[in-house]
């Protein structure tokens, strides 16, 4: 094929496109990973602006930091730089330290500087500026580049509860919203627009195994606190945003076992390297219920782990089967069953809700990520139709895709060739039982957000009559079906991953 | 003595005030008879009149749990987006029918249907019809599907369905299925496959 000389002009403009486009983008994250930022904390607004360095000097725009506090302007005639801030007159003059605010003289550390029109002032000028600007007390962090403008600090206190598993209650005097994120040994919360600071030692130590220590850490405009745990951390809010309680999640259970036979923390650091879906915002903002159950032991990485999903609770029912039977019940009767059934097989197992405990879906998928089990089954409860009906998630066509982190609402997209076995496997048992089965897509949150196999399970009567759902006899040969079920494809799905 | 301009500025005043509490009076009653749910028993639109298409409407049948494509004539508009308000208004009047094979809740309706491109439908349905749907995941699945496989069907270039209530966005349609995110028409042509053997 001979391309025409305005095919390869063509071709040479979109090649040369893309390589500037991957360049200025290569430039822009490389630019931005370093970039170095001020946090302004205040009681009418909390911003960050970006510092620019020169000379080996920090500098920051002076309007820039003043106009969020109030009413700001600025000319210049060339020689002289005037800014006008809520009435408040200042000069300054370009290449001099040399200033004025309110008709005072006063020297800066070093030069200021104008650039394109905007008035650069150095970093560590700005306690004495802002307080000649504001007329009130202001508190420079200079090395984390973090200013706190009049009684603007937020304070909190962190103490571990000795319960059965431990909880770290972290309680702040005014609502916070930290980025969090796990790692093996660690829980990190970053506090990016929260005026946080240290409440005493930056290093605070709990008398507790589990939870050993949490370290205050403040750097580029922002504060860091990373709960040190020996087994994985869950962190869920409460108090609108006032409070943040760290607990162990199932796996805890099982590391302080471990623990108490010095052989944990290998085996934590070897589990724990996994992706993890990225949660939207607001999952890690809603209370854990009450009356949430965790198994008494969890799985080790060659175990079998299971988790069972008794579906509703707490105020939100379920259908209402009939006057007396709600769903919520009837899949925690079958919850129950099915997890003594699985544990007298060997299989580890943890029920999500051993309670009338109300759980919200990105909680149950949280907690079952988590915890990462070979399987996890969720258990519905119908009053239409006969048998039972397998479900595994409706996901958008071409969602398999994988990166580096999966998104929440299609995370379910790689694990759905394990989901297919999985049912497939019980329906199989199901028949094989005498029981009507019929498998199906459905799209039933939270299975499209767990990042393992995942089947729903949704029993009718056998019978066509309602009591078959609280019959023993049939809760009995449901939790049996799905035993066999489970323990058919242990070696296709393998132990906890 | 009182001045005349006072005098007048004064009545001119009390017959705004007078005029403005009698217009907020009669919008207040307006506002709550809108509120009422009476209104579910009200007919949304006027009848289409016109010549009659044949068109496939996929129907939910609770005994068997399918959901089964069957064709049907009716009378339907040139525009697309008036077309696609009545090819699901004529599923639910097949739903609404007394000898029903999918009951829906009395006073059930579609209230909008959306086209907005590129191949995004938005159906929004009244709160009648979320509020008294039956729950269980079969039985809101078969709702859905129905729904979304009947407009993509009938109207060529969607491929991607949303479901509001109410103008509002719901997390479930009873508890179960899934309200929160768009349906991708390809997946959903797959779950009709399964839900029609």
């Amino acid at each position: 094929m001979r391309w025409s000389s305005q095919r390869i002009r063509r071709a040479a403009l979109v090649v040369g496109f893309c390589v500037a486009v991957l360049f200025a983008f290569v430039l822009g994250v490389s630019g931005f990973a370093d970039e170095k930022r001020l946090s302004v904390y205040s009681g009418s607004a909390n911003y960050s602006l970006t510092v620019v360095e020169k000379n080996g000097t920090d500098y920051v725009g002076l309007f820039e930091i003043l106009q969020p506090l109030g009413s700001v302007n600025s000319r210049s005639d060339g020689r002289v730089w005037r800014l006008n801030f809520n009435n408040v007159e200042s000069e300054f003059t370009p290449g001099k330290t040399r200033a004025r605010i309110r008709g005072q003289g006063f020297d800066l550390p070093t030069n200021f500087l104008l650039e394109n029109g905007r008035g650069l002032v150095p970093l560590s000028s700005l306690p004495t500026l802002m307080q000649r600007y504001l007329g009130t007390p202001v508190n420079f962090h200079e090395s984390s580049r973090r200013l706190f403008i009049g009684n603007s600090a937020v304070h909190f206190t962190a103490q571990v509860n000795k319960t059965n598993p431990p909880t770290l209650v972290m309680n702040f005097t005014s609502p916070v919203n930290p980025m969090i994120a796990t790692e093996p040994g660690k829980l990190r919360m970053v506090f990016t627009r929260e005026a946080l600071v240290p409440s005493g030692s930056q290093t605070l130590t709990f008398d507790n195994p589990a939870i050993p220590s949490a370290v205050f850490l403040e750097n580029n405009g922002a504060v860091e606190i990373a709960v040190n745990g020996q087994v994985p951390l869950f962190a869920s809010f409460s108090n609108e945003g006032r409070t943040i309680t760290i607990t162990p999640t199932s796996q805890a259970q099982l590391s302080q076992n471990q623990l108490s036979q010095n052989q944990v923390a290998q085996n934590q650091a070897s589990q724990n390297s996994f992706t993890q879906p990225t949660i939207p915002p607001g999952i890690s903002g809603r209370q854990a219920p009450s009356g949430t159950a965790v198994s008494a032991v969890g799985p080790s990485p060659e175990q079998y782990f299971v988790v069972v999903d008794a579906s509703h609770g707490g105020d939100e029912r379920g259908a209402a089967l009939s006057d007396q039977m709600a769903e919520k019940d009837v899949t925690l009767a079958f919850g129950l069953r099915l997890r003594q059934q699985l544990q007298g097989h060997g299989i580890t197992t943890l029920v999500l809700r051993e309670g009338d405990a109300a759980m919200s879906l990105d909680q149950r998928a949280n907690m079952t990520n988590a915890a990462r089990p070979a399987i996890y089954i969720c258990l519905h409860a119908s009053s239409q139709g006969a048998g039972v009906r397998l479900y595994t998630a409706l996901l958008p066509v071409g969602s398999d895709g994988h990166g580096p982190f999966l998104d929440w609402n299609t995370a379910q997209a790689g694990f759905r060739i394990a989901s297919q076995t999985a049912q497939s496997s019980l329906a199989a048992e199901f028949g094989k039982r005498q029981l009507t089965v019929r498998s199906l897509l459905a799209p039933l949150r939270p299975l499209n957000n767990i990042t393992a196999a995942a089947v729903a399970i949704e029993i009718a009567p056998q019978t066509g009559k309602l009591s078959d759902l609280n019959s023993p006899a049939y809760q009995q040969l449901v939790a049996e079906s799905v035993t066999a079920g489970i323990e058919a494809v242990r070696n296709q799905l393998g132990g906890a991953r | 003595m009182i001045p005349r301009h006072w005098i007048i500025s004064i009545a001119v005043m009390l017959a705004v005030a007078l005029g403005m509490s009698v217009y907020a009076w009669k919008m207040r009653s307006r506002v709550k008879q809108a509120e009422t749910p009476a209104e579910y028993a009200q007919p949304v639109a006027a009848p289409v009149q016109g010549p009659t298409e044949q068109v496939t409407l996929y129907v939910a049948y609770d005994d068997a749990g399918l959901l089964r494509a069957q064709s049907a004539s009716i009378p339907l508009p040139a525009g697309r987006q008036e077309r696609a308000q009545e090819l699901l208004r004529a599923l639910l009047k097949l739903y609404m029918d007394k000898s029903s094979s999918h009951a829906l809740a009395p006073g059930s309706e579609i209230r909008d249907v959306y086209l907005v491109d590129p191949g995004l439908a938005v159906i929004d349905v009244n709160d009648a019809f979320a509020d008294g749907h039956r729950s269980g995941i079969l039985v809101e699945e078969l709702t859905v599907a129905s729904l979304v496989q009947t407009l993509a069907t009938g109207i060529p270039g969607i491929n991607r369905v949303k479901v509001l209530v109410g103008g509002r966005e719901r997390e479930t349609l009873a508890g179960h299925v899934d309200l929160s995110g768009f349906y991708d028409v390809s997946a959903v042509g797959q779950m009709v496959a399964e839900l029609q053997r």
